[in-house]
């Protein structure tokens, strides 16, 4: 399944590219620059496909690392993990 | 006879499961009156702690505290631990008969899926839905019938912190006891993306079954966390807090060494008093009460840092100070937990590295447990203070900047440097693989609770005294030793030590320090400064027969300014940022990794290191004209 395909939907960005404040629903998650390991992590942590998400705080120092809201807790993840997270943004 | 038996039928053995920050150990504390036992699991730096839970019927059972982790999958050590002793893989560990799955109640969603993957186990399992009482204050109403019946596996509410639910969780464990079957050894696979979908999924099928009214989000937290995590304000409160934590540990820790110091040494006088003069005294005096003064003059630090760390973590600040550092820390491919450890090893590093034990994966460890004793520590500054005021200029470099206190101010820096620059070349080397990930859950805030505090700074104390301080003690009395015997002949005219074991070593192997500028009795000195770095001064002073004079420390300088040229002291000033002249640290890493594989490999290094600096910086010196007495 090809991750690169899907993102040409429109309205589908990776959750790394998110902006303080944007939130959205999660619609896949994987990718092939992602080990099995990471992507698994970050399903156990709740992201996971269908699962609303909201990106809550961005570090001081670059924007990088945010913390979102996933599944009622807040992770903290560095942008590059969140690639591996597809986000369709509300309108 | 038959009473060892019924004693042994009484024990029964139940594990603690659950992610981390669902208040396990809270819990654990809890059934088990806080007797726990904490050690490490053989090899390796993953804790184990055990303890006993007292029943209504006078028996105990044995309670076994698991890491904690967020699934079996064997990513990080804990869980690789966790795994094997649910499984009955892990060689020493057995299989607990049954387990507590503890899950944080205002956090289910993610929670539960933890518990279906424990249930898949076969083990008789009790869910402890902790933290009931936040959980409902934050409007969540469950049917706690049909979770237990949709889980298949009894549900008891408790609140850990105020001893609710106990008795009944323990009474669920023993009716576990009595349809006990022994557990199955399944044939485990690692789950796939699609098992960990549908566990899920399933997580979501019971909860809407059996929540009643939803947990609303935790208010109070996400609005700290907008000054917590505000670009501005957050990072200014992060450096009050820093700072803050730094200062005690440099200061407040000097009130409670200098009782410590001032009673050992009147223990030692009144000792001596009483022997009087004599090989006997002279062991009881200056080799086991001056060693277990070495080991108890650290405690101050250990018990001041991790009181702040206690509050932190349980407060839930940390993992929010640790984001905030972590662009910092990564661009050195160490994790943000990483800058605690680093910052306390200015104070001293032996709390630094026993602090490392809040950084979960190994690397980052490792790596942090490396570099810390490269931070320059307290001890470090008494012997910058003697070389700088004897061989460095008091001038002025520009307004009020002198010389000295840049060279001073240079020292600290370059060991921050070097430190940082080493953890990017063990990231590149010995431990290269892919940049370690953040992903870290922020726990909601909490009020820290005093006695889960003193626990754990109890735990730590018995932990540093007993493993690192044994080995310290033991060290301290070999030196001694070695610095003692043999005695100086009669009629002897050098100081009685450059006659003894240390002084035969430092003479043998002052030709290899020779090309660093060093001197032999530089060289002798630096034996028993390996007990401590500032103990170094004693032995020179010891060395230079300057010994127990009046204004001893300022003679000393006198004499070495006499002695050595600039570029002997740069050299010497150069060796202490680097070198590893600390037996505590050694025993310390030995402890927190479990092997001496890892002290031995910081040894090599920092010495190493220490001699190329010193080499380098010494016949620059000399080129520049300073090589003159």
């Amino acid at each position: 399944m090809s991750l690169t395909a899907t993102l040409k939907h429109v309205g589908h960005v990776r959750l790394g590219k998110l902006e303080k404040g944007e939130k959205g629903l999660i619609t896949q998650i994987g990718g092939i620059e992602f080990s099995v390991e990471t992507v698994q992590r970050l399903m156990e942590m709740g992201f996971l496909e269908g699962a609303t998400i909201e990106v809550l705080h961005q570090s001081p120092f670059g924007g990088d690392p945010i913390v979102v809201r996933v599944r009622g807790s807040l992770v903290a993840l560095r942008r590059n993990e969140a690639n591996a997270i597809e986000v369709l943004l509300d309108e | 006879m038959s009473k060892l038996i019924t004693q042994i039928k009484k024990t029964y053995d139940v594990a603690l499961a659950g992610n981390p920050n669902c208040g396990k150990t809270a819990l654990f504390n809890a059934i088990t009156g806080g007797n726990a036992k904490v050690g490490n699991y053989p090899g390796v730096t993953v804790e184990r702690k055990v303890g006993r839970a007292l029943l209504p019927d006078g028996s105990t059972l044995k309670v076994l505290d698991l890491p904690g982790t967020y699934s079996l999958n064997s990513r990080t050590l804990d869980e690789e631990i966790t795994r094997n002793i649910l499984l009955g893989k892990h060689a020493l560990e057995p299989m607990p008969k049954a387990l507590i799955a503890v899950v944080d109640a205002t956090n289910l969603e993610r929670g539960l899926g933890f518990v279906l993957e424990l249930r898949e186990l076969g083990i008789p399992l009790v869910l402890a839905l902790n933290m009931v009482d936040l959980a409902k204050s934050r409007g969540q109403v469950l049917n706690l019938e049909i979770l237990s019946r949709e889980l298949g596996i009894p549900v008891v509410p408790t609140v850990a912190i105020q001893k609710e639910g106990l008795e009944k969780l323990l009474a669920e464990v023993c009716l576990l006891k009595s349809d006990l079957k022994p557990a199955v050894l399944i044939d485990w696979k690692k789950p796939d993306q699609n098992q960990i979908r549908s566990r899920f999924a399933e997580v979501d099928r019971i909860l809407s079954l059996s929540i009643v009214q939803a947990t609303q989000p935790a208010l109070w937290t996400e609005r700290l966390d907008q000054i917590v995590l505000h670009p501005v304000l957050g990072t200014c409160l992060l450096v009050l807090v820093l700072a803050f934590v730094f200062q005690a540990i440099f200061s407040w820790a000097e009130i409670p060494k200098g009782f410590i110091e001032s009673g050992v040494s009147w223990l030692g006088d009144q000792v001596g008093l009483w022997l009087g003069k004599g090989p006997l005294e002279s062991l009881i005096v200056d080799g086991m009460i001056a060693g277990v003064g070495a080991v108890l003059v650290f405690l101050p630090q250990i018990l001041i840092l991790f009181a702040f760390i206690l509050v932190l973590e349980d407060s839930g600040y940390m993992a929010r100070a640790a984001f905030l550092m972590d662009k910092l820390m990564g661009k050195v491919g160490l994790h943000g937990r990483a800058f605690i450890p680093l910052l306390s090893s200015f104070a001293c590093a032996i709390p630094g590295i026993m602090s490392t034990r809040t950084i979960e994966q190994r690397k980052d460890r490792l790596t942090t447990i490396l570099v810390a004793p490269l931070m320059t520590c307290s001890a470090r500054l008494p012997v910058y203070s003697l070389l700088i005021a004897a061989f460095i200029p008091n001038m002025s470099v520009w307004g009020p900047i002198r010389l000295q206190g840049l060279v001073m101010f240079g020292l600290y820096f370059a060991g921050v440097v070097i430190a940082l620059l080493m953890a990017v070349i063990f990231r590149m080397s010995l431990f290269r693989g892919p940049k370690p990930n953040l992903l870290m859950e922020l726990p909601t805030y909490k009020l820290p609770r005093l006695k889960n505090i003193g626990l754990g700074l109890m735990e730590r104390s018995v932990l540093f005294l007993k493993k690192a301080g044994t080995v310290i003690l033991s060290v301290s009395i070999v030196l001694w030793f070695l610095v003692s015997y043999p005695k100086a002949p009669v009629g002897a005219h050098e100081a009685a030590i450059s006659y003894s074991y240390a002084g035969i070593v430092g003479h043998a192997i002052e030709p290899l320090f020779r090309p660093l500028g060093f001197n032999w009795k530089i060289v002798v000195a630096l034996i028993p400064g390996l007990a401590a770095r500032e103990v170094m001064i004693g032995s020179l002073a010891t060395v230079y027969a300057v010994e127990g004079r009046e204004n001893g420390i300022a003679l000393l300088g006198q004499r070495l300014s006499e002695d050595w040229s600039i570029a002997t002291a740069l050299s010497l000033l150069v060796w202490y940022v680097l070198a590893c002249q600390c037996f505590s640290t050694l025993a310390v890493t030995r402890r927190e990794t479990n092997s001496w594989r890892w002290p031995a490999f910081m040894f090599l290094y920092m010495t190493s290191l220490a001699y190329l600096g010193s080499f380098t910086i010494y016949h620059l010196a000399v080129k520049m004209g300073l090589g003159k007495i």
